[in-house]
């Protein structure tokens, strides 16, 4: 005889989880698989009808010489702004943990950046980085020529990689802090009376400590860059100069809603999402071994 | 005997209820309006909505802006697709031939015939009907804000070096941006070199110039029109601005620059651009104090028989799926706008111009080019009737222009970046170009422009 409440009929799971079904298909896979067939198909924008072309989107997107300098626009731009936006607030973090004078001032303020929507910051970001009114006019006085986004492609993707970073840095530096605070303070303290400085501390005890929290922040960073740095672009660049910081998933707005390549940018949506999703393992797959878990 | 009883029922109750609407107005059948204009413009275009209710009972427009000719066009084929399309819409000049192709437009022509308004399209000057009519010279929408690339100089500047009148050949172009070089101006002739800048430097300078953009007469006589841009005067004149740029005679002016090039002559930072005489109206009112300034229109090469200028702007289309009713607004709508008078109207709050010969000669009779601050405007009229539109100088007709603008402001940044040369870059605008072309022509197989 069974002791346990079981519910027999497994139908009521399914009834309690059907709400969540049904928004999950609405709102994901509804969406993902009509993009798959657009990317299957040559849609006319108005609704006209449509031909199946089968792989042919694919191939003209893969064999475009533009679309793999997006894709690798989209990886440096990835690749440094995760980087410069994790190591900024990971050393934020450590000194406010610290308790340095003024470190309950920081932790309020340096959460805001997050607040701020992309396109407000980006507007915020075009004048401080214009090269003729802005705070970089005073480098081009002294070096003139030097800073000039709108011909040069790297400067042009210095700014957005400075804006995406900037927004990002507060993100990153709740997450860290918490992780600090988290570990005992009898640790750290033990280590001290043994003798061990502050680098020594940080290195030893504290990094190994919040690697999960390095590890979560990683995946976090590297998916959004590749998502949310799409207000930023739009402000800023928009793709230019010379498609210099035209990233995978601003290509995909240009190309579908103002070019009306509605098939086009669904097969590369679905280039984008099979990219995130091989990033996501490998990150899973090689780095998250070197993750303690407690 | 009990159906004439029902009948006198039914008659008693309509003879009561007519009685009883008599007094109060019926309700004005409603219909929306989407339009792409913000800021000054929408507020004008929200005027103009409010006369149109105002001169009548019948109708109500309700006028909704969606922010710019880009978004316009995403919401209404949005909107279209779910059934709830507005019944009039204003679309950008480029969009024009993916109206066409939508097979989800009323033709104006037919509407206005349908509703018993006679237009008489001979009115309209040739170089902005032909812009918008089908190959056969059939209108499907209505010609609404329009205008047309002019240079705007500074005279006070050409007056250092000797000049009082605007240079009408590029060759002096190039000799007088020297000379105030020379004569200590920084920044001689402010462009720019985004998608935008397609209209003035290339679509403007090859209809003035009577060369191609794209084979087919430009797009009108067929879907599969290709570019050859990359073969014609326009690779002397990018040659020549690249030259002009690299000597310090022209700077780039952009908004991600800090200044816009309309704000660098305003503000007398910069002496000649070509623009819109859409941006007379801001700089007459944002220009330094005592500054004097004029338009001409666009100069050509030296022994070139000047054609006329492209349009710029955008037209009116109605929208099929809409009621009877719906569609008797939309025209009684569209004559409003047709009216001399509103085009006075429109004109005199907007930097627009009129786009009907009766229009032009209302706005001149009652003295509107006469003084400040709307005198030089009539140079666009010039500029647009300066011949009869040929073959080429009609317009252009083709899909997906947006993208293609696109890629003209990617191939010029590359090439006044020095990555690649002139005669590349422009290759390479071509080759994309035609990539573009080819797609929008295979998403539309079997169908032909009208």
């Amino acid at each position: 005889m069974e002791k346990r409440v079981t519910f027999s009929k497994w139908t009521i799971g399914i009834l309690f989880a059907v709400p969540q079904l049904i928004l999950i298909f609405t709102f994901f896979y509804w969406p993902a698989g009509q993009a798959v067939y657009w990317s299957l198909t040559l849609q006319q924008p108005w609704g006209g009808g449509n031909i199946w072309v089968g792989l042919d989107n694919f191939r003209s997107i893969l064999s475009n010489a533009d679309y793999w300098n997006s894709i690798s626009a989209s990886l440096v731009f990835a690749g440094i702004s995760t980087g410069l936006a994790m190591f900024i607030a990971l050393v934020l973090a450590a000194l406010t943990d610290r308790q340095l004078a003024g470190s309950w001032l920081y932790r309020v303020v340096l959460i805001w950046p997050y607040g701020i929507a992309a396109p407000a910051l980006a507007l915020a970001f075009r004048f401080i980085l214009a090269p003729e009114a802005g705070f970089m006019a005073v480098v081009n006085k002294v070096w003139p020529g030097v800073w000039d986004p709108g011909l040069d492609g790297a400067d042009a993707m210095a700014s957005i990689i400075v804006a995406f970073s900037w927004k990002y840095v507060g993100y990153n530096f709740i997450f860290f802090l918490a992780a600090f605070q988290a570990i005992p303070r009898s640790l750290i303290e033990a280590a001290a009376m043994d003798g061990s400085g502050v680098i020594r501390r940080f290195w030893d005890i504290q990094f190994p400590l919040i690697t999960p929290t390095i590890f979560f922040l990683l995946v976090i960073n590297i998916t959004e860059s590749f998502q949310d740095s799409f207000g930023i672009v739009d402000i800023m660049t928009a793709g230019g100069p010379a498609n210099a910081t035209n990233l995978m998933v601003y290509k995909i707005y240009s190309d579908g809603f103002k070019g009306l390549d509605y098939s086009g940018a669904a097969a590369q949506s679905i280039i984008l999402m099979l990219l995130i999703i091989v990033l996501t393992i490998v990150q899973f797959r090689f780095i998250e071994r070197r993750v303690h878990y407690r | 005997m009990t159906i004439i009883k029902r009948g006198a029922v039914a008659l008693a109750a309509g003879a009561l209820s007519s009685l009883l609407a008599m007094p109060a107005f019926a309700e004005p059948v409603k219909f929306d309006f989407w339009f792409g204009l913000s800021g000054d413009l929408a507020r004008v275009v929200d005027t103009m909505c409010k006369n149109f209710n105002e001169s009548q009972k019948d109708y109500e427009v309700v006028c909704t802006s969606q922010g710019n000719y880009d978004a316009t066009l995403q919401n209404t084929i949005a909107a279209f697709r779910a059934g709830k399309q507005p019944t009039v819409v204003q679309v950008y000049d480029v969009g024009t031939a993916t109206m066409m192709l939508s097979g989800a437009y009323k033709p104006a022509d037919k509407l206005m015939e349908e509703n018993g308004y006679k237009i008489d399209y001979a009115d309209y000057f040739p170089g902005i009907a032909r812009y918008y009519a089908t190959s056969k010279g059939e209108m499907l929408s209505f010609p609404f804000n329009s205008s047309t690339a002019l240079m705007y100089w500074n005279k006070d500047a050409f007056a250092k070096i000797g000049k009082t009148e605007a240079p009408k050949t590029w060759e002096d172009v190039g000799a007088d941006l020297k000379a105030m070089k020379d004569a200590g101006y920084e920044c001689p002739m402010a462009i720019n070199i985004s998608a935008n800048e397609s209209w003035q430097l290339m679509e403007q300078f090859s209809a003035l110039h009577n060369q191609p953009i794209a084979t087919k007469n430009n797009g009108y006589d067929g879907l599969d029109a290709r570019l050859e841009v990359n073969k014609t005067k326009f690779v002397q004149y990018v040659t020549d601005l690249k030259k002009w740029y690299d000597a310090g005679l022209i700077k780039i002016k952009s908004k991600d620059l800090g200044q816009d090039m309309v704000q660098a002559f305003a503000t007398g930072t910069c002496q000649v651009i070509l623009t819109s005489v859409g941006d007379h109206g801001t700089v007459g009112r944002t220009q330094k104090e005592g500054m004097n300034w004029d338009v001409a229109e666009l100069p050509v090469y030296a022994g070139t028989e000047r054609k006329n200028s492209l349009v710029g702007g955008a037209s009116l289309w109605v929208l099929s799926g809409k009621s009877d009713a719906e569609y008797k607004g939309a025209a009684a709508f569209l004559n409003f706008i047709h009216d001399p008078k509103t085009a006075l109207f429109w004109s005199s709050n907007t930097g627009y111009i009129p786009v009907t010969k009766s229009g032009f000669d209302f706005m001149k009779s009652s003295g509107f080019y006469d003084k400040a601050p709307y005198k030089g405007r009539e140079v666009a009229i010039a500029s647009l009737t300066a011949s009869e539109p040929t073959e080429i100088t009609r317009g252009i007709r083709l899909g997906n222009f947006t993208q293609i603008r696109a890629e003209f402001g990617t191939q010029m940044q590359a090439i006044f970046a020095n990555k690649v040369s002139v005669q590349e870059g422009l290759d390479t605008l071509v080759k994309n170009g035609d990539a573009i072309l080819d797609r929008f022509q295979q998403t539309y197989p079997g169908k032909t422009l009208p």
